[in-house]
């Protein structure tokens, strides 16, 4: 399971170019930061309040001051800039961070994202996610493709939505799907599954690119 | 000139129960501890808190044991809040404890419309237009005083209509402060503390540094002194 994650983390992280201002979120969608290529410079926002997440801070370079997201201590790059909560998400709406990558707990073959609530157990809280949802250009979904053998890309979300028809790209173990106008179209499958397999993994019927690719983790 | 500075008793003073109060903060990073805690000697109860979270509690973060309740957990962990208006409450576990008793309710906000709502308070605007939340329960959900949300088409778009929020009292915490009471929060602790410094009635900020009026550039203030109407001294940063 550690190698499925990682290897979706680095399949993740070859959507990024040099310049881009992205958002990643909490769990595995963090681990992508360790595999972006190092002659790249992309900048991470942390929407409690800047742009340039470095890296996990320990007790030789803690700063009170500065957390992610997640409440975790973290340390900044030197290019960093700091901003409150209202500038923080005038950034996300205004389609200035140009990606977010989020987990999901059931995507629809539309691009409809349900990853925040699921009724009847624990408040947690949708936090910066419909904002984010709402407001980048790329909605990137990273996640296994099923949980516990059901499927999570459906034909309609079962759970109340975080944002309607946002998702752009999903990235699982067995492939990369773009969400297209006329569904969803796998272009990159991984050699260890036929498509008969990732079919039969997903509830939502698939399209195959005509230039289908292998899964480029490399 | 007007003397700003008080104790923090006597800061807190004119918080009534059942009032609306707004903290700084997000999982306490940026609140003001001394005023937290001022209002639980002072016992005050029923509050509605508009914060982006509910703080921390006893031992949080991990791995940090011995760490005491911070921030809003502080006003939790004495029951002190019957309404909480917030855009996160998975962390702190006494807010679903406090849920599945029955004694606390809450309505979830998305974070960059809590922080527009808070804004439009402070600024005079009617409301704000924001797409965030369509085809969510944020646009069915009654908001947080029971009023149906509208949807608004623009040049074909369309927009959830969200109210303003103000509120009686705002507590801030500035990294420094001089003694008119303009301030600024070093990194990632200015979160919610500019908007909701301007979107109270009455505003009070413990400031981890105080200084001479002149003392500093008057460039590195965010917030101007004139929205501040108490500073209370003996914040100090928070030590893991």
């Amino acid at each position: 399971m550690a190698d499925l994650k990682e290897r979706i983390a680095r399949r993740c992280a070859k959507e990024f170019e040099d310049g881009d201002f992205i958002n990643l979120g909490i769990g595995m969608p963090t681990m992508v930061a360790d595999y972006i290529a190092e002659d790249i410079i992309v900048t991470c926002h942390s929407e409690n309040g800047f742009a340039g997440i470095d890296l996990m801070a320990d007790e030789t370079n803690l700063d009170v001051d500065i957390i992610n997201s997640g409440g975790q201590y973290v340390t900044v790059v030197p290019r960093v800039k700091y901003f409150d909560t209202s500038e923080s998400f005038g950034l996300v709406r205004g389609g200035h961070v140009k990606a977010t990558v989020l987990g999901a707990m059931e995507v629809a073959e539309n691009g409809d994202l349900a990853n925040w609530i699921v009724p009847g157990k624990k408040v947690a809280g949708m936090g910066g996610a419909m904002d984010l949802c709402v407001g980048c250009p790329n909605v990137i979904i990273t996640m296994m493709h099923t949980q516990n053998g059901a499927p999570k890309i459906k034909k309609h979300c079962t759970l109340p939505l975080t944002a309607e028809k946002c998702v752009t790209k999903i990235i699982t173990e067995m492939c990369v799907i773009e969400v297209r106008e006329d569904g969803l179209w796998v272009t990159e499958l991984h050699p260890d599954f036929t498509k008969e397999e990732v079919q039969a993994a997903t509830e939502a019927e698939l399209h195959w690119d005509p230039e289908l690719k292998p899964y480029n983790e490399d | 000139m007007i003397n700003k500075i008080k104790t923090a008793q006597e800061a807190v003073a004119g918080v009534k129960d059942g009032m609306t109060i707004m903290v700084g903060g997000f999982l306490a990073t940026g609140s003001p501890e001394i005023l937290m805690d001022a209002l639980v000697e002072k016992g005050v109860k029923h509050l509605t808190v508009i914060a982006n979270d509910g703080g921390l509690a006893e031992g949080q973060p991990n791995p940090f044991p011995g760490a005491t309740s911070r921030g809003v957990g502080k006003l939790l962990d004495h029951h002190m809040v019957d309404h909480i208006i917030a855009s996160h409450l998975g962390v702190n576990p006494r807010l679903n404890e406090q849920f599945a008793e029955g004694t606390l309710t809450y309505t979830l906000v998305p974070q960059g419309t809590l922080a527009e709502k808070i804004r439009a308070a402070a600024y005079g605007l009617g409301g704000v237009l924001t797409p965030t939340g369509l085809g969510t329960p944020m646009e069915t959900n009654l908001d947080e005083l029971g009023r149906e949300k509208k949807v608004v088409e623009i040049q074909g778009k369309k927009y959830l209509f969200e109210l303003p929020l103000f509120a009686d009292f705002a507590f801030c915490r500035p990294t420094v402060a001089d003694k008119f009471g303009n301030f600024y929060c070093a990194k990632a602790t200015k979160n919610f503390n500019y908007v909701m410094a301007s979107a109270a009635d009455h505003t009070i900020i413990a400031p981890e540094k105080l200084v001479e009026i002149g003392a500093v550039d008057p460039d590195i203030f965010a917030v101007s002194g004139t929205l501040v109407d108490t500073i209370v001294e003996g914040e100090k940063p928070w030590q893991i």
